[in-house]
């Protein structure tokens, strides 16, 4: 137990202690008569500031301030997926069952379910010798994620006393180890780990592996990779939320940590709900079972918001030293530093830009960088993915927060506000978006996708920027002055954005799409394009192509053709044919 | 123990400060006495050690250094609150100014509310049919939503929101116990009389609860006055059981005033000289609309706002939008041109729409025909900007459909009388009226099999022989009367 001293001061969430010597930087502290959770933020010879994770009315001064000898830290264990939690991981559906509908201060409970039995299966013997990041048992955690207890980091030995396989509780000692120097360390299914800290892997692997989306716009045109960072800026109402909640129902990872980090309350509830009535392709189980929420939402304490995201990414590279493929979402890192800068101006330390602190790219950065495709100690592989959202003040992207976001993302998916006005959904702008990964994943993407696909890709990008040139013509003196040849580049252009990029979240086939059918799908619309190209330049107009309504047919390839009915798309080479023969005949 | 403590040690702006006090606690309410017998109250927004900082909401005006004493009164800000308060009056910290005297409170209880845990909320889903095609149509409020009216000077957001307000409340089983919130915040008194006048004369004024702070009261009680008003509708929505409708206007001022509170007090100022603080603190508000596991109420907020210059890119609109669950934009033109209500269609935005609508709340082509008109109207803008550079007369076929497309979409579809209620049925097959102008092979946001259900390709007669319908048994006409311009471009 750490030290213990009264409060001085109190500014909003801050709290200020007079010439003390207890704490030290980071330390955990409990203030007040109410026990609210703060961390020590600031160290002088006079004051000692604190941030408190709650609302602070009521505190005086005088009231105790004790310390708990060790930086904030989450507990790890069995009972943290398919569960939701604030930005401390205290657990909601615990906190509601004790305080009801509302959030009462100092209301505190512990983070894993305590009295939960879980079915361990232990994974070594007596006389084993066990080292950090070794799996010593396995319990089944939901239907779809088995959860590897780890051996703690720093904790190495034999093992010397083993409980056989059954039910035990988080907190029970399941296995006790003795280290060279003769001492014994239990270890319980439960460990601690500080957020501000990466947790340790043995080394850094080469991102050589696509993360799936089903996302059209997103695999073919900016892929992200398993261990990527991703930002996703958008100004409001152009969809951050939707593609990030479209991405954790249908990317490919093991596990999803979802945070809401100074988001609406409402659409919290709506992942609670809708997650768990969707139910996962591959596994056949609700969504919910391989996904952790973390809820601080913007009417929370803000304080708690700043943590709630060194909490989820934790919690992110606590389950990727399992050996998972982990994809976090951040909802919205703009918030996360705005949060920042409140407790920053509170501090009345000298602001940067727009009032920002100094320290706001580093801190961008080192979260960022807590991405990753590793080996784990354990000596497995897995992998964390970060998509954070971005919300720009006033839809600019050259505000800071963006701007250095970009500097530690290398793929960038710019939502547009104009997009998303017309309803063109998700409303990622292909000219302004980019992915660094493609390099590292075209090898991938050629074997598994088609081996024509980068190839596709390139044609599908090069048309869409002739379109947007021919745009700026048409926007002055209209379509109808381009010859046929350009007429028909904005033709196809159309039916690659409407037809492919555009995409919608709310039909049952269109949410999420197969790459072979996105594969295929790339490879109708370009032999259109050949096709029609050959036409016209027999001088047949593009006119009598358009009216043959193949490129409405084409469109509609999404709603037409059932994911599973991919035999179906191969008939659609020979529709073109019969078209273009009949238009050549007349 | 109550302590009194003569004299104070500093006062700037509506800010004082006391020395030597003990045994204050932060947020406390304190009153304040000056010799003249007057009383005001404040809060303590900062403690060190035994220093205090206390906010004065009626402002600091004739305090002196020496003429005052500040009592604590050991607790926070607390509204009294009973079933009573429907129909009364009250100032911006919620005392009652309607001279009908006190309200006798079942509970008493802290303005600034707790957060409701998110996974105690109610996924919000029943719509509210507003009767305004717009809205119904595209814009879909729903029960337990925020969603703002983002508005200028001069455009008649006032009159949208009393239309909502007024027929909104005819929602079937639940009349008895729907209630509306009035919170007013530095708007002129011609506004709240406004307000008042309606609902008196739609008979509702024994349902609204009004919290009153007009442009001339002291500027910091606009700090509390949406709070005030928030957890009164709290508490008739989670406690008694009704369906709350909260009005507030006008955010902008709401913000200013917080601006002013945070510079007195020496605060580093973020965006346009707002505080770094400003998110939090409209989340803090917005947040408290909503529904709860458990029980029968929900509030329901209509934030008004009035952009400075029209400029949704300030830092209030731009914070609020981040935080409502979509917009209502008005738009400066379209009210220019007389049409009401002057909504600008593509920026405006219903986030919790797509669950409320369809086929088991309102029609099973609501989600697709909304996605078409958007996209179609969308198309409109690109026509028009076309037309102003190379003229109407050089647009293609296709264009100028669109350009018909959107002149009737604005006269027949968004305008509307502020008294005329149309049904969602009528909304939506209006729309459809519209899509017909356009040929099928526009149509690419809406299923096949909807389209040959609904679409029938036809031209401008229909809205022709609309019209001799309305001009017969038409009681409740649209006040714009613009039916004699119609004949100007059907030739």
């Amino acid at each position: 137990m750490g030290e213990k001293d009264y409060i001085y001061g109190i500014n909003g969430p801050v709290v200020t202690v007079k010439n003390t010597k207890s704490f030290s930087m980071m330390e955990m502290v409990y203030v007040g008569n109410q026990r609210l959770v703060g961390e020590v933020i600031r160290v002088s010879e006079e004051f000692t500031t604190i941030q408190v994770y709650e609302e602070t009315t009521g505190l005086k001064p005088g009231q105790l301030v004790v310390g708990t000898g060790g930086p904030l830290e989450v507990c790890l264990g069995p009972g943290i997926a398919d569960r939701i939690f604030d930005g401390i991981e205290r657990p909601l559906k615990a906190i509601e069952a004790k305080f009801g509908s509302f959030i009462a201060r100092g209301g505190s409970a512990a983070p894993l379910d305590q009295d939960l039995l879980w079915d361990v299966t232990m994974q070594v013997k007596e006389g084993d010798s066990l080292s950090e990041g070794q799996i010593y048992a396995i319990c089944p955690e939901t239907s779809v994620v088995t959860h590897k207890c780890i051996v703690p980091f720093g904790v190495n030995g034999k093992v010397i006393k083993i409980k056989p396989n059954g039910k035990y509780r988080v907190n029970d000692v399941v296995v006790s180890l003795k280290d060279s120097k003769g001492r014994v360390r239990d270890l319980t299914l439960c460990q601690y780990w500080p957020i501000r800290t990466p947790r340790k892997i043995k080394k850094r692997l080469n991102l050589k592996v696509p993360l799936i989306t089903g996302q059209r716009v997103i695999d073919t045109l900016f892929p992200i990779a398993k261990g990527g960072a991703a930002a996703v800026p958008g100004g409001f109402g152009t969809g951050k939320t939707m593609t990030q909640h479209q991405i954790a129902k249908w990317c490919d990872a093991d596990i999803i940590v979802y945070i809401g980090c100074g988001e609406r309350g409402n659409e919290m509830s709506q992942v609670v709900d809708e997650f768990k009535k969707l139910i996962d392709p591959k596994s056949g189980k609700p969504m919910t079972e391989r996904t952790v929420l973390i809820a601080n939402t913007s009417n929370m304490p803000v304080a708690a918001r700043e943590a709630s995201i060194y909490t989820g990414i934790t919690l992110a590279e606590y389950y990727r030293d399992m050996g998972y493929h982990v994809a976090i979402m951040a909802d919205s890192t703009s918030r996360w530093a705005e949060a920042l800068r409140e407790i920053s101006g509170r501090l009345e330390e000298m602001p940067a830009e727009e009032g920002f602190p100094s320290y706001l790219p580093s801190r961008l950065s080192e979260f960022y960088e807590r991405a990753g495709r590793v080996e784990t100690l354990g000596g497995g592989e897995g992998s964390v993915t970060i998509i954070g959202a971005v919300s720009p003040q006033g839809s600019d992207f050259s505000e800071p927060v963006t701007q250095n976001t970009k500097r530690f993302t290398r793929c960038f998916w710019a939502l547009d506000k104009s997009l998303a006005y017309s309803r063109h959904y998700p409303a990622i702008n292909w000219m302004a978006s980019y992915s660094e990964y493609f390099s590292d994943l075209d090898s991938w993407f050629s074997k598994n996708a088609g081996e024509s696909f980068v190839r596709y890709r390139k044609k599908i990008s090069t048309i869409l920027y002739e379109e947007d040139k021919l745009m700026e013509i048409v926007k002055l003196v209209g379509a109808d002055v381009l010859p046929d040849d350009q007429k028909l580049i904005i033709e196809i252009a159309k039916v690659i954005r409407t037809g492919f990029l555009q995409q919608n979240a709310f039909h049952k086939d269109d949410t999420f799409v197969p790459m072979e059918k996105q594969y295929k799908m790339m490879k109708i619309i370009l032999y259109l394009y050949k096709k029609a190209k050959q036409l016209i330049s027999v001088s047949i107009p593009i006119s009598k192509i358009t009216k043959s309504g193949i490129f409405e047919k084409v469109i509609k390839i999404k709603y037409d053709v059932a994911n599973d009915e991919r035999d179906k798309l191969d008939n659609y080479i020979k529709d073109i044919d019969l078209e273009i023969d009949k238009i050549i005949k007349r | 123990m109550i302590i009194n403590y003569v004299g104070v040690s500093e006062i700037r702006g509506s800010l004082i400060a006391l020395e030597g006090v003990t045994d204050a606690s932060y947020d406390e309410l304190a009153e304040i006495r000056l010799d003249s017998g007057a009383k005001r109250l404040g809060r303590i927004v900062q403690i060190d050690g035994d220093r205090i900082v206390v906010q004065i909401f009626e402002g600091t005006s004739s305090i002196s250094l020496s003429n005052t004493s500040v009592h604590l009164t050991g607790r926070p800000l607390e509204l009294p609150l009973s079933s009573e308060i429907l129909g009364r009056i009250f100032s911006g910290s919620g005392k009652p100014i309607d001279g009908l005297g006190k309200i006798f409170p079942k509970k008493k209880a802290d303005i600034n509310g707790m957060p409701i845990n998110p996974i105690s909320r109610t996924y919000p889903k029943n719509y509210i049919n507003t009767g305004i095609s717009t809205i119904d149509t595209l814009i879909t409020l729903i029960r337990g939503q925020k969603l703002p009216i983002f508005s200028g000077s001069g455009m008649k957001h006032n009159e949208l929101a009393v239309q909502i307000a007024r027929q909104a409340k005819i929602q079937g089983a639940d009349e008895s116990n729907f209630a509306i919130v009035f919170a007013a915040m530095g708007v002129k008194n011609d506004v709240a009389d406004y307000f008042k006048r309606k609902f008196d004369e739609s008979g509702v004024l024994q349902k609204v609860a009004m919290f009153l702070n007009l442009s001339n009261d002291p500027i910091i009680e606009r700090i509390l006055t949406p709070r005030c008003a928030l957890t009164a509708a709290e508490y008739l929505a989670f406690e008694l059981d009704m369906h709350v409708l909260v009005i507030m206007t006008d955010m902008m001022s709401y913000a200013e005033a917080l601006r002013e509170f945070s510079s007195s007090k020496g605060e580093i100022p973020g965006r346009k000289g707002f505080p770094g603080y400003l998110y939090s603190d409209l989340a803090s508000l917005y947040e408290r609309a909503g529904m709860v596991k458990g029980k029968k109420g929900s509030v329901t907020q209509i934030p008004i706002l009035t952009m400075p210059n029209d400029d949704i890119t300030h830092p209030v609109p731009d914070l609020t939008g981040y935080i409502t669950e979509g917009q209502i934009v008005l738009d400066r033109s379209l009210s220019s041109q007389g049409y009401y209500p002057p909504i600008s269609v593509l920026p405006s935005l219903s986030r919790l729409m797509k669950d409320g609508i369809g086929k088991e709340y309102t029609r099973d082509d609501h989600s697709d025909l909304a996605n078409q008109l958007f996209s179609s109207y969308a198309k409109v803008i690109d026509a028009r900007a076309l037309a102003t550079v190379i003229g109407e007369d050089d647009l293609s076929d296709i264009d100028k459909k669109y350009i018909k497309f959107g002149n009737y979409f604005e006269k027949k579809f968004l305008n509307q009388g502020v008294n005329e209620n149309r049904s969602i049925e009528e909304s939506l097959n209006l729309g459809w009226k519209l899509l017909s102008l356009l040929p099928k092979e526009e149509l690419n946001r809406i299923d096949d099999v909807i389209i040959s259900q609904r679409y029938k390709e036809g031209d401008e007669e229909i809205f022709k022989q609309d019209q001799k319908i309305n001009l017969l048994n038409e009681k409740d006409k649209p006040e714009d009367g613009e039916d004699g311009e119609d004949d100007d471009d059907n030739d």
